[in-house]
Protein backbone atom coordinates (compact mmCIF):
# COMPACT_ATOMS: atom_id res chain seq x y z
CA UNK A 1 0.00 0.00 0.00
CA UNK A 2 0.98 3.24 -0.29
CA UNK A 3 1.83 5.98 2.35
CA UNK A 4 2.39 9.69 2.95
CA UNK A 5 3.82 11.25 5.56
CA UNK A 6 5.96 13.94 6.57
CA UNK A 7 9.57 13.18 8.42
CA UNK A 8 11.07 16.04 10.23
CA UNK A 9 8.83 18.22 8.01
CA UNK A 10 10.19 16.48 4.69
CA UNK A 11 7.82 14.71 2.47
CA UNK A 12 7.90 11.09 1.91
CA UNK A 13 5.61 8.83 -0.63
CA UNK A 14 6.36 4.95 -0.46
CA UNK A 15 4.95 1.14 -0.64
CA UNK A 16 4.73 -0.81 2.28
CA UNK A 17 3.43 -3.54 3.34
CA UNK A 18 0.00 -3.11 5.42
CA UNK A 19 2.28 -4.88 8.64
CA UNK A 20 5.11 -2.47 8.40
CA UNK A 21 5.78 -0.88 11.48
CA UNK A 22 6.84 2.65 11.69
CA UNK A 23 10.14 2.07 13.38
CA UNK A 24 11.15 -0.46 10.63
CA UNK A 25 9.70 2.16 8.02
CA UNK A 26 12.06 5.17 9.76
CA UNK A 27 15.21 3.01 9.85
CA UNK A 28 15.19 1.89 6.11
CA UNK A 29 14.88 5.49 5.29
CA UNK A 30 17.57 6.00 7.03
CA UNK A 31 16.70 7.69 10.60
CA UNK A 32 18.95 5.03 12.41
CA UNK A 33 18.47 7.57 15.64
CA UNK A 34 15.20 5.19 16.45
CA UNK A 35 16.35 2.09 18.35
CA UNK A 36 14.49 -0.87 18.76
CA UNK A 37 14.90 -2.31 22.16
CA UNK A 38 12.01 -4.56 24.15
CA UNK A 39 9.62 -4.99 21.40
CA UNK A 40 7.57 -5.21 24.42
CA UNK A 41 6.03 -1.88 24.59
CA UNK A 42 8.41 -0.89 27.88
CA UNK A 43 11.52 0.43 27.22
CA UNK A 44 11.33 3.63 25.03
CA UNK A 45 14.11 3.40 23.40
CA UNK A 46 11.84 3.70 19.41
CA UNK A 47 10.09 7.35 20.77
CA UNK A 48 9.16 9.46 18.22
CA UNK A 49 6.59 12.29 17.93
CA UNK A 50 3.48 11.34 15.75
CA UNK A 51 1.53 14.81 15.33
CA UNK A 52 3.67 16.45 18.13
CA UNK A 53 2.99 13.72 20.86
CA UNK A 54 5.26 10.91 21.53
CA UNK A 55 4.37 7.40 20.59
CA UNK A 56 6.26 3.77 20.04
CA UNK A 57 7.02 3.97 16.73
CA UNK A 58 7.47 -0.35 17.26
CA UNK A 59 4.03 -0.45 18.49
CA UNK A 60 2.52 1.63 15.48
CA UNK A 61 2.10 0.46 11.43
CA UNK A 62 3.81 2.61 9.62
CA UNK A 63 0.01 2.74 8.04
CA UNK A 64 -1.07 4.79 10.50
CA UNK A 65 1.34 7.30 9.86
CA UNK A 66 -0.19 7.86 6.60
CA UNK A 67 -1.14 11.74 6.15
CA UNK A 68 0.65 12.73 9.45
CA UNK A 69 3.44 14.42 11.02
CA UNK A 70 6.34 12.56 12.22
CA UNK A 71 9.69 13.65 14.05
CA UNK A 72 12.48 11.63 14.72
CA UNK A 73 15.34 13.23 17.10
CA UNK A 74 17.11 14.06 14.05
CA UNK A 75 13.93 16.90 13.04
CA UNK A 76 15.02 18.65 16.32
CA UNK A 77 18.85 18.28 16.66
CA UNK A 78 19.70 21.98 18.20
CA UNK A 79 17.50 21.01 20.88
CA UNK A 80 18.63 17.64 21.44
CA UNK A 81 21.99 18.35 21.64
CA UNK A 82 21.18 20.56 24.21
CA UNK A 83 19.67 17.79 25.90
CA UNK A 84 22.08 15.75 25.40
CA UNK A 85 24.54 18.27 27.07
CA UNK A 86 23.01 18.23 29.83
CA UNK A 87 23.29 14.70 30.16
CA UNK A 88 27.00 14.51 29.35
CA UNK A 89 27.50 17.67 31.91
CA UNK A 90 25.94 14.61 34.60
CA UNK A 91 28.29 11.51 32.77
CA UNK A 92 24.73 9.94 32.35
CA UNK A 93 24.76 9.24 29.17
CA UNK A 94 26.90 5.97 29.40
CA UNK A 95 25.87 3.88 26.44
CA UNK A 96 24.25 5.93 24.90
CA UNK A 97 21.81 3.51 23.33
CA UNK A 98 18.41 4.80 25.38
CA UNK A 99 19.35 8.56 24.92
CA UNK A 100 17.57 9.35 21.13
CA UNK A 101 14.27 7.74 22.79
CA UNK A 102 14.70 9.46 26.32
CA UNK A 103 15.47 12.97 24.88
CA UNK A 104 12.74 12.75 22.56
CA UNK A 105 10.29 12.21 25.52
CA UNK A 106 11.84 15.42 27.40
CA UNK A 107 11.72 17.22 24.65
CA UNK A 108 7.78 16.18 24.53
CA UNK A 109 7.61 16.70 28.29
CA UNK A 110 9.33 20.41 28.00
CA UNK A 111 6.14 21.54 25.26
CA UNK A 112 3.50 19.47 27.20
CA UNK A 113 4.09 20.26 30.98
CA UNK A 114 4.84 23.77 32.28
CA UNK A 115 6.92 23.60 35.42
CA UNK A 116 6.92 20.73 36.04
CA UNK A 117 7.86 18.95 39.67
CA UNK A 118 10.30 16.49 40.24
CA UNK A 119 7.49 13.71 41.09
CA UNK A 120 5.76 14.71 37.46
CA UNK A 121 8.91 14.51 35.78
CA UNK A 122 9.46 11.14 36.98
CA UNK A 123 5.81 10.23 35.81
CA UNK A 124 6.72 11.47 32.59
CA UNK A 125 9.64 9.54 31.83
CA UNK A 126 8.62 6.61 33.33
CA UNK A 127 8.41 4.76 30.17
CA UNK A 128 11.92 5.56 29.34
CA UNK A 129 13.63 2.36 30.63
CA UNK A 130 17.99 2.50 31.07
CA UNK A 131 20.37 -0.26 31.83
CA UNK A 132 23.14 1.05 32.87
CA UNK A 133 22.64 4.26 35.12
CA UNK A 134 19.89 4.33 38.14
CA UNK A 135 18.58 7.65 36.62
CA UNK A 136 19.74 9.91 39.19
CA UNK A 137 22.01 11.49 36.40
CA UNK A 138 19.46 11.85 34.21
CA UNK A 139 17.16 13.15 36.99
CA UNK A 140 19.75 15.85 37.75
CA UNK A 141 20.34 16.96 33.68
CA UNK A 142 16.39 17.24 33.00
CA UNK A 143 15.98 19.11 36.14
CA UNK A 144 19.00 21.32 35.28
CA UNK A 145 18.04 21.65 31.35
CA UNK A 146 14.34 22.84 32.65
CA UNK A 147 15.72 25.69 34.98
CA UNK A 148 18.31 26.72 32.27
CA UNK A 149 15.08 27.14 29.84
CA UNK A 150 13.42 29.02 32.84
CA UNK A 151 15.67 31.45 33.02
CA UNK A 152 16.40 32.11 28.73
CA UNK B 1 4.26 -11.77 15.50
CA UNK B 2 1.22 -10.84 13.89
CA UNK B 3 1.04 -10.34 10.01
CA UNK B 4 -1.77 -8.11 7.89
CA UNK B 5 -2.39 -8.75 4.37
CA UNK B 6 -4.51 -5.59 3.81
CA UNK B 7 -5.21 -2.48 6.05
CA UNK B 8 -8.45 -0.91 5.72
CA UNK B 9 -9.58 2.67 6.68
CA UNK B 10 -13.05 2.31 6.83
CA UNK B 11 -15.59 5.77 5.97
CA UNK B 12 -18.18 3.63 7.68
CA UNK B 13 -19.20 1.81 10.83
CA UNK B 14 -20.94 0.09 8.83
CA UNK B 15 -18.55 -0.93 6.39
CA UNK B 16 -16.26 -2.32 9.44
CA UNK B 17 -19.50 -4.06 11.11
CA UNK B 18 -19.02 -5.99 7.80
CA UNK B 19 -15.48 -6.81 7.27
CA UNK B 20 -15.25 -7.65 11.06
CA UNK B 21 -17.55 -10.72 10.52
CA UNK B 22 -14.85 -13.17 9.03
CA UNK B 23 -13.03 -14.19 11.73
CA UNK B 24 -9.91 -13.51 9.68
CA UNK B 25 -10.16 -9.82 9.96
CA UNK B 26 -9.33 -7.39 13.09
CA UNK B 27 -10.55 -4.02 14.12
CA UNK B 28 -7.58 -2.17 15.47
CA UNK B 29 -7.30 -0.86 18.78
CA UNK B 30 -3.26 0.51 19.64
CA UNK B 31 -1.84 -2.84 18.67
CA UNK B 32 -0.24 -3.18 21.86
CA UNK B 33 -1.19 -6.69 22.25
CA UNK B 34 -1.95 -7.44 18.97
CA UNK B 35 1.40 -7.28 17.66
CA UNK B 36 2.88 -9.46 19.85
CA UNK B 37 0.39 -12.46 18.73
CA UNK B 38 0.64 -14.46 15.67
CA UNK B 39 -2.70 -13.93 14.32
CA UNK B 40 -2.85 -13.90 10.54
CA UNK B 41 -5.17 -11.27 9.97
CA UNK B 42 -6.39 -10.92 6.26
CA UNK B 43 -8.09 -7.39 6.76
CA UNK B 44 -6.76 -4.75 9.88
CA UNK B 45 -10.23 -2.35 9.74
CA UNK B 46 -8.85 1.02 10.43
CA UNK B 47 -11.58 3.11 12.27
CA UNK B 48 -9.39 6.60 12.62
CA UNK B 49 -11.09 7.91 10.34
CA UNK B 50 -14.56 7.79 11.69
CA UNK B 51 -14.30 11.02 14.42
CA UNK B 52 -14.17 8.39 17.47
CA UNK B 53 -11.57 10.05 19.15
CA UNK B 54 -12.80 12.16 20.96
CA UNK B 55 -15.02 12.83 24.86
CA UNK B 56 -17.95 14.39 25.04
CA UNK B 57 -19.85 16.12 27.99
CA UNK B 58 -23.27 16.88 27.75
CA UNK B 59 -25.14 17.56 31.31
CA UNK B 60 -25.56 13.50 32.09
CA UNK B 61 -22.61 11.78 30.94
CA UNK B 62 -19.15 11.68 29.22
CA UNK B 63 -19.58 9.86 25.78
CA UNK B 64 -15.97 8.70 25.49
CA UNK B 65 -14.97 7.64 21.40
CA UNK B 66 -13.51 4.13 21.10
CA UNK B 67 -10.85 5.70 19.48
CA UNK B 68 -9.73 7.92 22.27
CA UNK B 69 -6.04 7.17 24.30
CA UNK B 70 -5.57 6.26 27.55
CA UNK B 71 -3.18 9.77 27.87
CA UNK B 72 -6.59 11.32 26.86
CA UNK B 73 -8.19 9.71 29.62
CA UNK B 74 -5.52 10.71 31.85
CA UNK B 75 -4.78 14.31 31.32
CA UNK B 76 -9.04 15.22 30.59
CA UNK B 77 -9.63 17.71 33.33
CA UNK B 78 -13.65 17.72 33.64
CA UNK B 79 -13.82 13.93 33.25
CA UNK B 80 -11.20 13.45 36.46
CA UNK B 81 -12.98 16.45 38.12
CA UNK B 82 -16.07 14.97 38.36
CA UNK B 83 -14.65 11.19 39.02
CA UNK B 84 -12.34 12.10 41.65
CA UNK B 85 -9.70 11.61 39.32
CA UNK B 86 -9.93 7.76 39.66
CA UNK B 87 -9.33 7.27 35.85
CA UNK B 88 -5.95 9.47 35.60
CA UNK B 89 -5.24 7.32 39.00
CA UNK B 90 -6.33 4.10 37.27
CA UNK B 91 -4.02 4.46 33.82
CA UNK B 92 -0.68 6.49 35.26
CA UNK B 93 1.10 3.80 35.95
CA UNK B 94 0.88 1.89 32.63
CA UNK B 95 4.16 1.64 31.07
CA UNK B 96 4.86 5.41 29.71
CA UNK B 97 3.31 8.20 28.03
CA UNK B 98 4.45 7.10 24.84
CA UNK B 99 2.29 3.87 24.83
CA UNK B 100 -0.89 5.65 26.67
CA UNK B 101 -0.64 7.85 23.92
CA UNK B 102 -1.40 4.72 21.46
CA UNK B 103 -3.38 2.28 23.68
CA UNK B 104 -6.82 3.10 23.19
CA UNK B 105 -9.89 2.99 25.38
CA UNK B 106 -11.66 1.03 23.09
CA UNK B 107 -9.23 -1.71 22.72
CA UNK B 108 -8.80 -1.89 26.14
CA UNK B 109 -12.38 -2.44 27.11
CA UNK B 110 -13.53 -4.68 24.41
CA UNK B 111 -10.37 -7.20 25.58
CA UNK B 112 -11.80 -6.99 28.53
CA UNK B 113 -7.90 -7.69 29.89
CA UNK B 114 -7.63 -9.21 33.22
CA UNK B 115 -4.98 -7.21 34.04
CA UNK B 116 -6.66 -3.37 32.87
CA UNK B 117 -6.42 -0.87 35.64
CA UNK B 118 -8.94 1.27 33.32
CA UNK B 119 -11.84 -1.28 33.26
CA UNK B 120 -11.66 -1.36 37.02
CA UNK B 121 -12.11 1.87 37.20
CA UNK B 122 -14.91 2.36 35.06
CA UNK B 123 -16.81 -0.69 36.41
CA UNK B 124 -17.09 1.52 39.84
CA UNK B 125 -18.28 3.96 37.69
CA UNK B 126 -22.21 4.46 36.12
CA UNK B 127 -20.72 2.89 32.99
CA UNK B 128 -22.25 1.59 29.79
CA UNK B 129 -20.55 0.69 26.59
CA UNK B 130 -22.11 1.49 23.02
CA UNK B 131 -21.70 -1.19 20.56
CA UNK B 132 -22.66 -0.91 16.76
CA UNK B 133 -25.48 -3.40 16.73
CA UNK B 134 -26.03 -4.10 20.05
CA UNK B 135 -26.99 -0.88 21.19
CA UNK B 136 -26.31 0.75 24.61
CA UNK B 137 -25.25 -2.12 27.78
CA UNK B 138 -23.92 -1.59 31.22
CA UNK B 139 -20.40 -2.43 31.48
CA UNK B 140 -21.10 -4.89 33.67
CA UNK B 141 -23.44 -6.88 31.38
CA UNK B 142 -20.89 -6.00 28.93
CA UNK B 143 -18.01 -7.88 30.60
CA UNK B 144 -20.34 -11.19 31.11
CA UNK B 145 -21.09 -11.44 27.28
CA UNK B 146 -18.99 -13.58 25.11
CA UNK B 147 -16.32 -11.65 22.73
CA UNK B 148 -18.41 -11.52 19.52
CA UNK B 149 -17.78 -9.37 16.56
CA UNK B 150 -19.93 -6.46 17.14
CA UNK B 151 -18.16 -2.94 17.57
CA UNK B 152 -17.31 -0.73 20.63
CA UNK B 153 -18.34 2.69 19.65
CA UNK B 154 -18.29 4.61 22.50
CA UNK B 155 -17.96 4.34 26.57
CA UNK B 156 -20.58 6.15 28.23
CA UNK B 157 -20.27 7.14 31.79
CA UNK B 158 -23.19 8.88 33.72
CA UNK B 159 -22.80 11.80 35.61
CA UNK B 160 -24.17 10.07 39.29
CA UNK B 161 -22.77 12.08 42.05
CA UNK B 162 -21.22 9.03 43.23
CA UNK B 163 -18.07 9.10 45.28
CA UNK B 164 -15.43 7.22 44.18
CA UNK B 165 -11.85 6.00 45.13
CA UNK B 166 -8.99 3.91 43.41
CA UNK B 167 -5.88 1.95 44.05
CA UNK B 168 -3.67 -0.40 43.07
CA UNK B 169 -0.58 -2.61 44.30
CA UNK B 170 2.35 -3.21 42.24
CA UNK B 171 5.92 -4.81 42.51
CA UNK B 172 7.52 -1.66 40.45
CA UNK B 173 5.55 1.67 39.46
CA UNK B 174 5.27 0.99 35.47
CA UNK B 175 4.23 -2.83 36.16
CA UNK B 176 1.08 -4.67 35.30
CA UNK B 177 -0.84 -4.33 39.26
CA UNK B 178 -1.10 -7.54 42.05
CA UNK B 179 -4.30 -6.41 42.57
CA UNK B 180 -6.51 -3.34 41.62
CA UNK B 181 -9.25 -2.06 43.40
CA UNK B 182 -12.11 0.74 42.94
CA UNK B 183 -14.89 1.40 45.48
CA UNK B 184 -17.87 3.71 44.46
CA UNK B 185 -20.31 5.04 47.11
CA UNK B 186 -23.86 6.47 46.07
CA UNK B 187 -27.27 6.80 48.46
CA UNK B 188 -26.74 4.30 51.20
CA UNK B 189 -24.91 1.65 48.51
CA UNK B 190 -21.74 0.44 48.40
CA UNK B 191 -19.39 -1.12 45.50
CA UNK B 192 -16.30 -2.82 45.37
CA UNK B 193 -14.77 -3.62 41.90
CA UNK B 194 -12.03 -6.10 42.76
CA UNK B 195 -9.24 -6.32 38.90
CA UNK B 196 -6.24 -8.20 38.36
CA UNK B 197 -7.37 -10.83 40.57
CA UNK B 198 -5.75 -11.89 37.95
CA UNK B 199 -9.15 -12.59 36.06
CA UNK B 200 -11.39 -9.75 34.58
CA UNK B 201 -12.48 -7.54 36.84
CA UNK B 202 -15.53 -8.20 39.34
CA UNK B 203 -17.50 -6.04 41.89
CA UNK B 204 -19.87 -6.52 44.43
CA UNK B 205 -22.14 -4.58 46.32
CA UNK B 206 -23.43 -3.74 49.75
CA UNK B 207 -25.82 -1.51 51.52
CA UNK B 208 -24.67 0.70 53.89
CA UNK B 209 -24.62 4.27 55.25
CA UNK B 210 -21.89 6.74 54.16
CA UNK B 211 -20.13 6.03 57.56
CA UNK B 212 -20.04 2.29 57.64
CA UNK B 213 -19.35 1.01 61.13
CA UNK B 214 -16.29 -1.29 61.46
CA UNK B 215 -19.34 -4.07 61.78
CA UNK B 216 -20.44 -3.16 58.33
CA UNK B 217 -16.92 -3.19 56.59
CA UNK B 218 -16.32 -6.07 58.15
CA UNK B 219 -19.72 -7.81 56.48
CA UNK B 220 -18.94 -6.35 53.30
CA UNK B 221 -15.32 -8.00 53.41
CA UNK B 222 -16.93 -11.26 53.84
CA UNK B 223 -19.76 -10.84 51.05
CA UNK B 224 -16.47 -10.13 48.94
CA UNK B 225 -14.67 -12.92 49.64
CA UNK B 226 -17.88 -15.23 49.40
CA UNK B 227 -18.15 -13.51 45.63
CA UNK B 228 -15.29 -12.46 44.18
CA UNK B 229 -12.92 -15.10 43.92
CA UNK B 230 -9.23 -14.83 43.79
CA UNK B 231 -5.99 -16.36 42.11
CA UNK B 232 -2.65 -17.15 41.44
CA UNK B 233 -0.08 -16.25 38.79
CA UNK B 234 3.78 -14.74 38.65
CA UNK B 235 2.97 -11.13 40.62
CA UNK B 236 0.91 -12.94 43.37
CA UNK B 237 -0.71 -15.50 44.94
CA UNK B 238 -3.96 -16.02 45.65
CA UNK B 239 -3.81 -16.13 49.50
CA UNK B 240 -1.76 -12.87 48.86
CA UNK B 241 -4.62 -11.32 47.09
CA UNK B 242 -7.14 -12.28 48.95
CA UNK B 243 -5.23 -9.95 51.91
CA UNK B 244 -4.53 -7.40 49.76
CA UNK B 245 -8.19 -7.42 48.98
CA UNK B 246 -8.91 -6.47 52.41
CA UNK B 247 -6.49 -3.58 52.67
CA UNK B 248 -7.05 -2.24 49.41
CA UNK B 249 -11.26 -1.84 49.97
CA UNK B 250 -11.05 -0.80 53.24
CA UNK B 251 -8.27 1.79 52.53
CA UNK B 252 -10.52 2.85 49.20
CA UNK B 253 -13.56 3.36 51.95
CA UNK B 254 -11.96 4.97 54.56
CA UNK B 255 -10.51 7.74 51.57
CA UNK B 256 -14.28 8.20 50.65
CA UNK B 257 -15.87 8.61 54.22
CA UNK B 258 -13.06 11.02 54.69
CA UNK B 259 -13.63 13.25 51.87
CA UNK B 260 -10.03 13.24 50.91
CA UNK B 261 -8.07 12.06 47.41
CA UNK B 262 -5.30 9.34 48.46
CA UNK B 263 -2.74 9.73 45.70
CA UNK B 264 -1.08 6.64 46.44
Amino acid sequence: MKINLWINDKAFESEVAPDTLLIDFLRANGFYSVKRGCETSNCGLCTVMMNGKPILSCSTLAARANGQDVTTIEGVQEEALEVGGFIADQGAEQCGFCSPGFIMNVISMKKELVDPSEEEIKKYLAGNLCRCTGYMGQARAIKNYLDSAKEE
Amino acid sequence: MFTIENYIMVDSLDEAYELNQSRSNVILGGIMWLKMSNRKIENAIDLSNLGLNTIEEDDDSFKIGCKCTLRELEVHQRLNDQFNGILRKSVEHIVGVQLRNGATIGGTIFSRFGFSDVLTALLALDSYVELYKGGIVSLEDFIAMRTDNDILVRIIIKKDNRKVSYSTLRKSSTDFPVLACAVAYKEDTWKAVLGARPGTAKAVEFNASKNPTKEDVDTFMEKIKENISFGANHLGSKEYRSILADVLVRRNIEEITSGGINEN
